[in-house]
């Protein structure tokens, strides 16, 4: 993977789970019948008798993966985020969070890119809703290299975690300077005038909107944000004292994700002025990707638009 | 073996003596909810024979050592009926049977619903109904994947039936053949307000198990050799596939005032109710 090369999350995913099963024999997937779109056929053609299909039925496969994961196996469930944090929510609390067992869930076609699919299959809320539950860790990587150094961290890591990742190609930030540990966040640009906070794929955008502020001399601080929850309250609070305003942006709704877990860190702890970027409280939509995230206002031009506001203010 | 994983039929002094085991946890289950002033009685009382038969001479476990991997698996499915399965556990020896008496009170090892995390001998934590059945098929896996040789339990409420998810994994396991698992159904009729028959029936309930591709068998859910007779041919029956046991109960079982009335699904009886069920399940030594 080179810096710049657009390479989709989803399938370096499921190489890294390929590469993971070869490495630790205790991991087994599960399946919904979408392992085509979010790659983890990769991993049945590697080790079908690790790889569990059990039809289209998602609340059956949490909890049998919750009942797999008693016998010691690290079980790796994966399904679009729309059907995993929503239709499954229960089985995803009662029978893993709670008991707190160790399995790993993967929501992939996380937010707007789902190829044109629409609303329903769009999930704007499952940050919220995985971030809520008791127990759950969340994690939403940058790029390509980082879900695939996530992929690691995660299995490493003892207890639920929710995994999100997205269909679309998005271009390579990190290399190998990069090390991703769960609960960090990164600054990938220094500033002192205002801070943008991004996650998943919206921070190789934020990235792209500080180098294009810094060209009209505006210094913006960017911290990606890869896991949601434990989330790195020092940053965030440090941005905040320093910098004095914040923008987030995410490939979600504006409640209850990014914005909403800074929004209730800065209030507690550090209050100033901050604008979320991300969807607004309504369905999605059918369409081009990128079409679809400039009509809601969820892009570069917005970061740069909104970060140039408040500096004027 | 620490366990008591006996396939012969019962001698008429075993049944003696399971039947003393029966009356002992009734009376168990009664001071239990009756001291938290909460719980679920009626399907408590239901699936005593159930859970004494299976405790007691059925499944291979050792109280003294609950993780114990090859140890046969158990899960409530139906997870509100609680206090049956404390009372159990703990007259089978997992913990103290004093311990009942904090029964959903605050710090408790003994939770309204039942957590594998706090309580000694649980092998699932259930509560929300429909869920259990799955699980139960992840633990196959697990087994088989490990070479293990265990055997899963999984207790359903006749009522939980009408859970959607419950047919998903009754699908999966009929498909696959998956060995070593014994769904039982306590068949009680009632369910939270009114009976199932009103509610959303689930007859003809047999044809449904068999058209999902399990192996069906019906017993007197309260005749303690019956039970165990049944569920340990359902253990041989499931070398081949899945089976289950459709154990006919009645709700409230041993006090007459509480049997097959829905108002006693999740009642805890008053200091003078306490008293004439206790005596009522006292008079019933044979």
């Amino acid at each position: 993977m080179k810096i710049g090369e657009m390479i989709a999350p989803r399938a370096a995913f499921g190489d890294a789970l390929v590469e993971l099963g070869g490495k630790d024999q205790e991991v087994v997937v599960f399946d919904s019948d979408v392992g085509t779109s979010t790659q983890t056929a990769r991993f049945k053609g590697a080790y079908p008798d690790r790889f569990y299909q059990v039809g289209i039925a998602e609340q059956n496969m949490v909890a049998m993966a919750a009942g797999m994961s008693t016998l010691g196996f690290r079980p790796w469930v994966s399904t679009f985020a729309v059907f995993l944090a929503k239709r499954a929510a229960d089985q995803v609390r009662v029978s893993i969070a709670y008991p707190k067992l160790n399995v790993k869930l993967n929501g992939a076609y996380g937010g707007i890119p789902t190829g044109k699919a629409g609303a329903t299959h769009q999930s704007v809320e499952d940050i919220a809703v995985m971030r809520c539950m008791p127990h759950m860790t969340v994690v939403c990587p940058g790029d390509a290299y980082e879900t695939e150094q996530a992929v690691y961290e995660a299995n490493k890591f003892v207890g639920p975690l929710y995994l999100r990742t997205v269909r679309c190609p998005v271009p390579i930030i990190f290399d190998k300077n990069h090390l991703f540990e769960i609960g960090r966040a990164y600054t990938l640009h220094e500033g002192n005038q205002v801070t943008i906070i991004s996650t998943g794929m919206m921070t190789p955008k934020a990235l792209r909107a500080a180098l294009e502020l810094e060209k009209d001399g505006i210094k913006a601080r960017l911290i990606h944000m890869p896991t949601i929850k434990p989330m790195d309250e020092e940053a965030i609070v440090k941005a905040s004292k320093e910098t004095g305003q914040i923008i987030t942006i995410e490939n979600h709704s504006r409640l209850g994700g990014l914005g909403g877990a800074v929004a209730e860190v800065l209030s507690e702890h550090a209050p100033c002025k901050l604008h979320r970027l991300g969807f607004p409280d309504c369905f999605g939509e059918s369409g081009d990707n990128e079409a679809i995230f400039s009509k809601f206002g969820v892009n570069t031009e917005c970061i740069i638009s909104k970060a140039k506001e408040m500096i004027k203010c | 073996m620490p366990g008591c994983n006996n396939n012969s039929r019962l001698s008429a002094e075993e049944v003696q003596e399971l039947k003393q085991i029966c009356r002992y946890v009734r009376k168990m289950i009664i001071n239990t909810v009756a001291d938290a002033g909460c719980g679920h009685t009626g399907g408590s009382l239901s699936e005593v024979e159930i859970l004494v038969g299976l405790y007691f001479r059925i499944m291979n476990i050792d109280p003294h050592n609950p993780s114990w991997q090859e140890r046969d698996r158990f899960v409530l499915s139906k997870g509100h009926a609680s206090p049956g399965y404390y009372s159990v556990l703990a007259n089978r020896g997992y913990f103290y049977e004093g311990k009942l008496a904090d029964f959903n009170a605050i710090d408790s090892m003994l939770q309204g619903h039942p957590c594998m995390v706090k309580t000694p001998g649980v092998d699932m934590s259930t509560g929300s109904l429909g869920q259990g059945l799955s699980a139960g098929i992840g633990m196959c896996l697990g087994r088989d994947k490990r070479g293990l040789d265990f055997k899963v339990y999984v207790l359903m409420g006749d009522g939980e039936l009408q859970e959607g998810q419950i047919w998903e994994a009754a699908m999966y396991a009929g498909f696959h053949k998956l060995s070593g698992l014994i769904g039982i159904v306590d068949y009680n009729k009632v369910q939270l307000a009114g009976t199932v028959v009103e509610t959303l029936d689930l007859e003809p309930l047999a044809d449904k198990w068999k058209a999902f591709g399990w192996k069906v068998l019906e017993c007197d859910g309260h005749d303690i050799g019956e039970v165990v007779d049944t569920i340990q041919k359902a253990k041989r029956m499931s070398e081949s596939g899945p089976v289950v046991v459709i154990a006919k109960t009645i709700k409230g079982k041993g006090v007459s005032f509480m049997e097959g009335k829905f108002q006693w699904h999740a009642k805890a009886p008053s200091e003078s109710e306490r008293k004439l069920a206790l005596e009522e399940i006292d008079s019933c030594v044979e």
